[in-house]
């Protein structure tokens, strides 16, 4: 009889080429989505050695961090974006990698093109250089993010060169709350645990609250693993797992598809199997969540205040709280819910699925967003642009207030023309809210997309539970 | 890759928790298609004022500083991104060794994969060496790799731990693709084994 093997043990070990006397493994990588920002050093790289890709058949590129999301036929105005956006277009087509140009319906944040498309399946190991990789971790596929050498090394063997992380399970138990989202879970989870208490190890999610989500949901949950330092974030593929995939245009076909089901079944933490470490939560005790710093960690709810750095023991977490507070311009005391914007942005790899247009959405409708407020409302894909224009979800946000833009990455970091200006406040569904990540100066309260929306039309952060 | 066995300099100190990845190297830069040239913007916000002049508070402004090679800092240094624009960045400017009391997963395989040595020590000794650091450049730090020690500025001897693989890369310059590439029989015995099992 075998030991009993976690979830992440079975990817692991399903994967591993070659392991060194040290414990370095060579594990093998089925899948590898590549963009624009981290991947042109990698193909110099590849070319100045003369080197192929070794598998351009598993390797999806797509633009998503530059590309504008205002009118795609006026082209890129900003001539370094363009330069990367061509690199991408010419690197693909020298090394026989598909891409998804900017004006095909297919084009998207990585993270959300991987998963529609069935390219991302469980039982995988996928790669990306992006941190937020983490997110195809809601199919049961070991997906993490890698920088730009090991981009280049996947490109090349198809393989990276690893060291396990350590099992660790974060549980949180019992229905989720009335207006409590998948956002909410991770925030939680992120404040209790630490921007760095996942740093070294594989977080697999569990419990009634986590496993009632969506796919769309555990997509979130994963996509912040790594603000917690994960890695790697999983859930356990699932009947909805299944039903998300069947159909795609990757996905396996008739006769494949039952075999690969079979297959996904048995991707699940064995009966005994030890993790290092267990988190548990209660449902029942999460609020909506809105951060007031420069962290992802720097999280309470919306029914609470900014926190007083006084009340912190430690000399170095009292001086980064004292300067987040002095660089967000918040006051220690002051009510969450009296924080005024300016900005809301409703988008990124964390919340721009259909599910989460349609929440935003269903506030929105028949309201008007306030005097003064910027919002953007960002799909996570053309083909999320598409649906979510078949629903009537754009004129909703239109006649709202909002703006509808093309699919990108947009204002979560800023990189293309959609930024906040110093001082600019937003409430924004992205993952990060460090200092200058949506624009220099610019000042983010993480928020889920309902409480987005209600942000943007009563003007400061409130509770989208009590809106009128 | 450069080769690392030894190295003395002045240290800088950067007594910050959570230093992230966005605030070594903000996103605007990262539309370069090179790997060089990135240190002129490495921490841009904190070093720079808006109008482009230097901000004297920052450690590296300040003439003691200007040509440090090793930089102390707090907790988890590196979280956020991928993007290993953020150890180009501080390789471009000079820095070649960081000491913290941890590092975030993903900056920590960037950094080894660029020539630079991340050291982890007890807050204790990060605090010790912090102190040393803020003395300047009457406090020159130096750092062997291969007998993993730093001797401090008055002649103390911490000894470090460095996941063996990534020292022997480190202490001889090695790529990584090229070791690999030595193990392709492995691979595409890996490559016909998961084809048969899982066809799709």
């Amino acid at each position: 009889m075998s030991e009993a093997k976690t979830l992440y043990d079975k990817l692991w070990d399903s994967h591993i080429v070659d392991e060194q006397d040290d414990g370095t493994c060579l594990i093998y990588i089925d899948r590898h989505l590549v963009h624009e920002v981290t991947s042109p050093q990698a193909f110099e790289g590849m070319r100045n050695e003369g080197r192929k890709v070794r598998r351009p058949d598993l390797t999806l590129a797509v633009a998503d961090h530059n590309v504008p999301t205002t009118d795609r036929s006026l082209g890129i105005e900003d001539e370094e974006s363009r330069i990367q956006i061509e690199a991408l277009e010419k690197n693909c087509a020298d090394f026989g990698i598909e891409l998804y140009s900017m004006d095909d319906i297919r084009q998207g944040i990585c993270h959300v093109v991987g998963p529609e498309q069935g390219f991302t399946l469980p039982g995988t190991t996928l790669v990306c250089g992006d941190s937020h990789t983490a997110t195809h971790g809601a199919f049961g596929s070991m997906s993490f993010g890698i920088g730009t050498s090991e981009v280049e090394h996947c490109l090349a063997t198809q393989t990276l060169l690893l060291r396990k992380c350590r099992n660790m399970r974060v549980t949180v138990n019992g229905d989720l709350p009335l207006g409590i989202t998948a956002k909410d879970l991770i925030l939680a989870v992120i404040g209790k645990i630490g921007t760095a208490g996942g740093t070294g190890a594989a977080i697999e999610f569990a419990g009634d609250a986590f496993n009632s989500l969506t796919m769309e949901g555990r997509m979130t949950v994963c996509n912040m693993t790594i603000e917690a330092g994960a890695r790697v974030g999983l859930f356990a593929p699932d009947e909805k797992t299944f039903e998300y995939l069947k159909g795609r245009p990757k996905s396996p076909k008739a006769g494949a598809w039952e075999m690969a089901v079979e297959y996904w079944k048995t991707l699940k933490t064995d009966d005994g199997a030890v993790f290092d470490e267990e988190v548990v939560m209660e449902a029942s005790e999460i609020k909506p969540q809105v951060t007031w710093g420069t962290s992802p960690e720097d999280v309470t709810s919306i029914d609470g205040q900014v926190p007083n750095p006084a009340d912190e023991p430690d000399v170095n977490r009292r001086n980064k709280m004292e300067r987040s507070l002095e660089y967000m311009g918040l006051e220690a005391g002051t009510p969450m819910k009296d924080i005024k914007i300016n900005t809301t942005f409703i988008g990124s790899c964390t919340n721009s699925r259909i599910e989460d247009l349609r929440a935003a959405a269903a506030v929105a409708e028949g309201r008007k967003v306030a005097d003064g407020v910027r919002a953007l409302v960002v799909p996570g894909s053309g083909l999320i642009k598409e649906l979510a224009e078949k629903e009537g979800l754009d004129k909703i946000f239109i006649e709202a207030g909002f703006e509808w833009r093309e699919a990108g990455c947009s204002m979560c970091l800023a990189m293309n023309a959609d930024k906040l200006a110093p001082g600019e406040r937003a409430a924004s569904t992205s993952n990060r809210n460090f200092e200058g990540r949506q624009g220099p100066g610019g000042r983010t309260h993480l928020v889920n997309p309902a409480m987005a929306a209600a942000a943007a039309i009563a003007g400061h952060l409130t509770d989208v539970r009590d809106l009128d | 890759m450069d080769k690392f066995d030894k190295l003395t300099s002045v240290a800088a100190p950067l007594p910050l928790i959570n230093v992230d990845t966005d605030m070594i190297i903000p996103a605007r830069f990262l539309k370069t298609i090179k790997r060089t040239g990135l240190g002129a913007d490495l921490f841009s916000t904190l070093r720079f004022n808006e109008d482009g002049s230097e901000r004297e508070d920052f450690v590296f402004n300040k003439p003691a500083y200007k040509d440090a090679e090793i930089l102390v800092t707090g907790e988890n240094f590196g979280c956020g991104s991928s993007r290993e624009h953020a150890p180009w960045a501080l390789f471009d400017f000079g820095i070649k060794c960081v000491i913290a009391p941890s590092f975030a997963d993903i900056f920590h395989n960037n950094s080894f994969k660029n020539g630079i040595l991340l050291i982890k020590l007890p807050q204790e000794d990060v605090d010790k060496l912090m102190e040393d650091a803020k003395r300047g450049a009457n406090a020159t730090v130096s750092i062997d790799l291969e007998a993993q020690e730093i001797k401090g500025p008055d002649g103390g001897t911490i000894k470090f731990e460095v996941d063996q693989f990534k020292k022997h890369c480190l202490l001889n310059g090695l790529d990584d693709i090229e070791l690999t590439m030595k193990k392709n029989d492995k691979i595409d015995d890996f490559e016909g084994r998961q084809n048969a099992a899982q066809p799709w």
